[in-house]
């Protein structure tokens, strides 16, 4: 009996041995050397893999940074002393990545957006979609049902009251998830510099897109006439605006527009507009006027 | 545990699985076809059936006759269009398609002093075409699948290398609740039917061929086997038990052959072709007159309409002048559904024209439609009961609510025929085939991504 447990044990041990012994060898033999700074600099960043930054994660953004391949300012989560901390550690130029954010392509809310049924059904604009591509006129417009309010990885995007997702710039680290999620891919990250917007997709024109929403294009073409040569150019009954030149670009190019389609965009967008009751004019959407 | 395909109930074949619903077809039923009268303006959307739009041949201002080209087709999956009425074309442009988008159609303005006869003309010669020539014929026909899919005819009729059709079936189950239009066609077509069932035949070089009828079409299945008899046909004309979805192409083939479709494949797979009575008739008309599709049978009725019809519509037809045609609706109608009520479209605007695909206008009222609230699943397995595929709707259910769309791909989403059964039994009222639409756009979108 006690040489059974005896051989037993001195098995196992034997076992043991040998395969610490291979271990041992193997961690010599097959070691792969990784900069230290790599794990110091994944813990320096927010851990949120985002992928705000362009790398499929911040362990991997971390490496790019070691290995010199960006700089620490691609980070947009990271509040800027974190940033010059990360600059600090690894003796880089911080390089500042310009602030970008997401951007509604849409300002059909309920008030302004004609609704043509009820649905009833998944509380989801993806899921409204299948029926009939959704309830409003407009077959472009925002549905309002807020899937990307629950995409948002940093709950920076909430419903306002008139059905329209309000990104908070300050918070919005562009990582694009609004963008996969939208049905109607109404939403586009920009840099916040790019303040000239058109809010709408519609590719109708004139009366037809009026009357299916009343902040709709209508391709009067106005904005195009007004704005600096070469900034507005229309295409698809829609301005499309060459933000290559967007140092031209200045709200005049708003001013005439009859349902204030094209806006002049300074911090969140839709924020100026409380109520649907003001009539619709130039005026309101010039909340900012001041500041130019 | 092996599984008998199908079965046979109170002494009549059908599929394993499946719903009865109520029907309604006693609104239509014994009401013989009416022409429509011609209305002003047609609108023919490029894109009516499965696969690539069609290209528009015609310009703007210029005249058709009625049953000219004026789209050929934009690919092997697409087909040819042709005008429903002689008159001008006033508009390619982007109009309302019942799916809800904006998509290009050819907009044609009637000439109200054209007698809007289709000129008879000499059909194409049978007996000196192969089987090329026939799909490329049919291809130009304009002919799509007349059930409701509309998948192009063309393709399902060409066989590739190394395959061979044995079996033809022909579907005229109906199995949709209100639509009446496959029942009266059989009765008042019947020998057009058997025309193109003859050259459908031929042309795929089949060894039998099955009609396949729900027995509450008694009068359709005793007018054809009469006629059968008397023009000595080989054909067998199979009664089927009354059951939603009797007509989906897949239970068609297990109730009357005893094969199942494997996962992911085709009919063809197991050596058949099931086509819809309707595409039988339109080709016996192409064959026979040179006839493309230029109108269909379409069931107007619900209980939200004035008067109940079965109408030979112009394709193209806007669908407020079908409803005009039919007394107009009544005030208490809620929901208008293009197709039937299982798997029919809701729609949300008049403007819309009757496709090539529509086998009927249905309009709702409040007590019909469903009621609205929903539960949370309370795992009775109805739905499991339910579904003609065998899937497990209630899982898939659940993890449509989480997103996870690969699992549900693991779990035989793709295999779902979005026949509507498993929301229908559902006691909690939850829109299953809603979320797997969602689900298989998305994995299609996926797949087309990677």
């Amino acid at each position: 009996m006690m040489e059974n447990v005896l051989s037993a044990v001195a098995i196992l041990m034997g076992l043991g041995l040998v395969f610490s012994t291979i271990l041992a060898i193997a961690n010599k033999k097959l070691r792969v050397y990784e900069d230290p700074r790599i794990d110091q600099v994944e813990e320096m960043l927010p851990g949120t893999n985002c992928g705000a930054c362009g790398s499929p994660g911040c362990r991997a953004f971390a490496e790019q940074l070691v290995n010199s391949e960006a700089t620490p300012g691609g980070c947009t989560v990271s509040s800027s002393d974190n940033v010059e901390s990360i600059a600090t550690f690894l003796g880089v130029d911080p390089g500042f990545a310009e602030k970008r954010t997401a951007r509604l392509l849409c300002a059909g809310g309920k008030a302004e957006a004609r609704d043509e049924i009820e649905y009833h059904g998944v509380e989801t604009c993806r899921s409204m979609t299948v029926v009939t591509g959704g309830n409003k006129g407009c077959v472009w417009g925002c549905l309002g049902l807020g899937d990307c309010e629950l995409a948002c990885t940093f709950n920076v995007i909430t419903m306002n009251e008139n059905g329209l997702p309000v990104v908070d710039v300050n918070g919005c680290t562009a990582c694009g998830d609004c963008v996969d999620i939208c049905p109607k891919h109404l939403f586009t990250i920009m840099p916040v510099s790019q303040k000239l917007i058109v809010q709408c997709r519609s590719l109708l024109e004139g009366e037809a897109a009026e009357r299916l929403c009343s902040v709709a294009c209508n391709a009067c073409e106005r904005c195009a006439a007004d704005a600096a040569p070469g900034l507005i150019e229309m295409r698809n009954n829609l301005p499309v605006i060459n933000y290559a030149n967007n140092e031209l670009a200045h709200p005049k190019a708003t001013k005439r527009c009859p349902t204030n389609a094209i806006c002049w965009v300074e911090g969140n967008q839709f924020e100026y507009r409380k109520s649907r009751s003001l009539p619709l004019g130039r005026v309101e959407v010039f909340r900012s006027e001041e500041t130019v | 545990m092996l599984l008998t395909l199908n079965h046979e109930q109170n002494g009549q074949i059908t599929f394993k699985h499946g719903i009865h619903p109520e029907y309604y077809k006693e609104l239509t039923q014994h009401l013989s076809v009416e022409r429509m009268p011609f209305v002003e303006e047609y609108v023919l959307p490029l894109s009516q059936h499965i696969g690539a739009p069609s290209i528009a041949i015609v310009q703007k201002k210029q005249k058709v006759e009625r049953g000219e080209m004026i789209a050929k087709p934009g690919g092997f999956v697409s087909v040819a269009l042709h005008a429903p009425v002689s008159g001008t074309v006033t508009a390619i442009e982007a109009s309302r398609h019942p799916n809800g988008q904006l998509l290009p159609a050819i907009r044609i303005k009637a000439d109200p002093f054209a007698t809007q006869r289709f000129e008879a003309k000499t059909p194409p010669v049978l007996e000196e075409m192969d089987q090329k020539q026939f799909v490329a014929l049919v291809q130009s026909a304009g002919l799509v699948g007349l059930g409701g899919a509309a998948f192009p005819s063309h393709v399902k009729f060409s066989i590739p290398e190394g395959k061979h059709c044995k079996f033809l079936i022909i579907n005229g189950c109906e199995c949709e609740p209100f639509l009446t239009s496959d029942h009266r066609l059989m009765l008042e077509q019947a020998p057009q039917l058997i025309k193109g069932i003859k050259i459908l035949a031929r042309f795929l070089g089949v060894e039998k061929t099955f009609v396949g009828i729900e027995v509450n079409k008694a009068d359709a299945i005793a007018g054809l086997q009469s006629l059968i008899q008397k023009e000595k046909t080989v054909m067998e004309v199979v009664p089927l038990q009354v059951k939603y979805p009797q007509g989906a192409e897949k239970m068609l083939i297990t109730a009357i052959l005893k094969k199942e479709v494997p996962s992911g494949k085709l009919p063809l797979d197991v050596e058949t072709v099931v086509a819809n009575v309707g595409t039988a008739v339109a080709l016996a008309d192409y064959f026979t007159r040179s006839q493309p599709l230029i109108e269909r049978i379409v069931t107007v009725t619900g209980p939200g309409i004035n008067r109940p019809a079965n109408l030979m519509v112009p394709i193209g037809t806007p669908l407020h002048e079908v409803i005009e045609t039919c007394g107009g609706l009544k005030p208490e109608t809620t929901r208008i559904l293009l197709g039937g009520p299982m798997m029919g479209v809701a729609q949300k605007n008049l403007e819309v024209p009757v496709l090539k695909g529509t086998s009927g206008v249905l309009a709702l009222t409040g007590q019909e439609a469903r009621e609205i609230s929903t539960y949370k699943c309370v795992r009775c397995g109805r739905c499991l009961q339910a579904c003609p595929t065998s899937l497990n709707p209630s899982l898939l259910g659940l993890l449509t609510r989480k997103g996870l769309y690969e699992e549900m791909k693991d779990e035989h989403l793709m295999d779902c025929i979005e026949c509507a059964c498993c929301s229908f039994v559902c006691p909690s009222g939850i829109p299953l085939v809603q979320g797997f639409r969602v689900a298989k756009a998305i994995l299609r979108e996926r797949e087309a991504a990677a």
